[in-house]
């Protein structure tokens, strides 16, 4: 059985924000994929960057607070 | 063949535009429905398509910019996304019938439109508009660039007379994008409308609209977004707020390498090109006896199109006989542009057009004059 592991999940106002945010966070190295968004968030939509808790540093987190749409950013244990 | 309908749309295309549809076809899912690489790779295609875009016409975001299938449906959605009954809306006698008819149909509901007289050379007397602006007046709508003479609107002169006085500038660009340099912020222009298959190269069924950040338009459509599911309305966001359905994500990714290919080769360059092969042909059409030429060919900016006819021939009897005795393929009769063919005169006649683009060379210019001195000789 996979481990379970704690995750920051941010997302988007709208498709175009996600995409701009993956090519922000690409291109600078920041970790973390493009996901579909988790059903227990009623929000923003339907991708969601998901970086693991412990990969979000101080680097990381000022990356992310630098993009723009993002909608809420929540942490979820997936 | 000798192509010279590129104002209709363009025929020869840069190779990387036909390789990156191929592409599309048989790798890309649904762009903003899922998760999974095909769907993403969709997304990242219409994005990246968005960024060019959007560097093209000199938009300040890449979410300013909303694919549509044509600019006939940009410039529908802008007309009645953003007026209605009671509204003045002021736009002049040059327009093409994607402009003039949402404005009929528009009168038809309660608005008040008007019309700038454009004079024998198809020119719109733009010094008329402020005596022309009412209370209702809420916008100005007109072409960039004429289809049937290639005459310019000098859009950051009537941006000004719309700051001064509060209204929209609304542009169809169908002639003009990928033509001529466009910088949409430094024009003022608030909504430019545009289509994917004619100066910019790309495949038919792909185009869209600027809107200036800020500026809200009621969607023509309604439906499937992709985002904010469970909400009983199309959400209001750009540029989704614009695109309900499946976008032709595989022509834009066409429309996507066309743009970058404008921009790697230069639009100085694209726009140049063309204005020599368009002076060209006007010094040798000139010379023909009883041609009569339409537009204001001074020092001015122009789109590359010459509209003509010899004497009296019906100019759909002259696209004929280009097409058939000399493969050089015009157009002919009314160019949907009903009110500047009366202000031609060639209602009846109707006007037979060439249009340059970027891959027609001096030698097709050259067979053009050569066969209208042709028919002209013959009749």
């Amino acid at each position: 059985m996979r481990k379970k592991e704690n995750y920051i999940i941010i997302t988007f106002v709208s498709t175009t924000s996600a995409m701009a945010a993956e090519e922000y966070l690409r291109t600078r190295s920041v970790p973390g994929r493009m996901i579909p968004l988790p059903g227990s968030i009623a929000a923003g939509c339907g991708l969601a960057w998901r970086i693991a808790l412990r990969e979000y540093d101080d680097t990381a987190r000022n990356m992310i607070q630098k993009l723009e749409g993002v909608e809420e950013i929540h942490t979820l244990t997936m | 063949m000798i192509y010279l309908d590129n104002a209709a749309t363009s025929l020869h295309r840069p190779e990387c535009v036909g390789r990156a549809v191929c592409g599309a076809l048989s790798s890309l899912g649904n762009p903003g429905r899922g998760a999974h690489d095909a769907a993403l790779e969709a997304s990242r295609t219409i994005y990246t398509a968005r960024q060019r875009i959007a560097k093209l016409l000199g938009a300040e975001t890449p979410s300013s910019i909303a694919f549509a299938s044509n600019a006939t449906e940009a410039l529908n959605t802008a007309i009645f996304g953003l007026f209605g009954p009671g509204d003045g809306i002021i736009t002049t006698a040059a327009e093409h019938n994607s402009v003039l008819r949402p404005l009929y149909l528009l009168s038809l509901r309660g608005a008040e439109v008007s019309y700038v007289h454009a004079g024998k050379d198809g020119m719109p007397d733009y010094s008329s508009i402020p005596s022309m602006i009412t209370a209702r007046t809420k916008a100005i709508v007109l072409s960039h660039a004429s289809n049937v003479t290639g005459n310019i609107s000098d859009l950051s002169a009537i941006s000004e007379i719309c700051r001064m006085n509060g209204l929209l500038l609304i542009a169809d660009g169908a002639q003009a994008a990928g033509c001529i340099r466009t910088d949409v912020q430094k024009s003022g222009v608030d909504v430019y409308c545009f289509t994917g298959h004619k100066g910019l190269m790309g495949p038919q069924g792909t185009g869209g609209l600027y809107v200036r950040p800020g500026i809200k338009i009621r969607p023509l459509k309604s439906g499937g977004s992709g985002i904010h599911s469970f909400d009983r309305m199309h959400p209001d966001i750009m540029p989704e707020a614009l695109e309900a359905g499946t976008l032709n994500c595989h022509g834009i990714a066409g429309l996507s390498a066309a743009a970058e290919y404008i921009m790697s080769e230069g639009i100085d360059k694209i726009e140049a090109h063309e204005a020599r092969l368009c002076r060209m042909f006007l010094d040798l059409a000139r010379d023909i006896p009883d041609i009569k030429i339409y537009g204001r060919f001074g020092d001015e900016e122009r789109a590359p199109i010459v509209s003509l006819n010899i004497g009296d021939l019906d100019s759909g009897y002259v696209c004929g006989i280009l097409s058939e005795k000399y493969e050089v393929a015009v157009r002919g009769g009314a160019h949907c542009a009903p009110l500047l063919h009366k202000s031609l005169g060639t209602v009846k006649q109707g006007a037979v057009r060439f249009s340059f683009g970027y891959f027609n060379t001096e030698e097709d210019v050259l067979t053009a004059a050569a066969a209208l001195r042709d028919i002209s000789a013959g009749r």
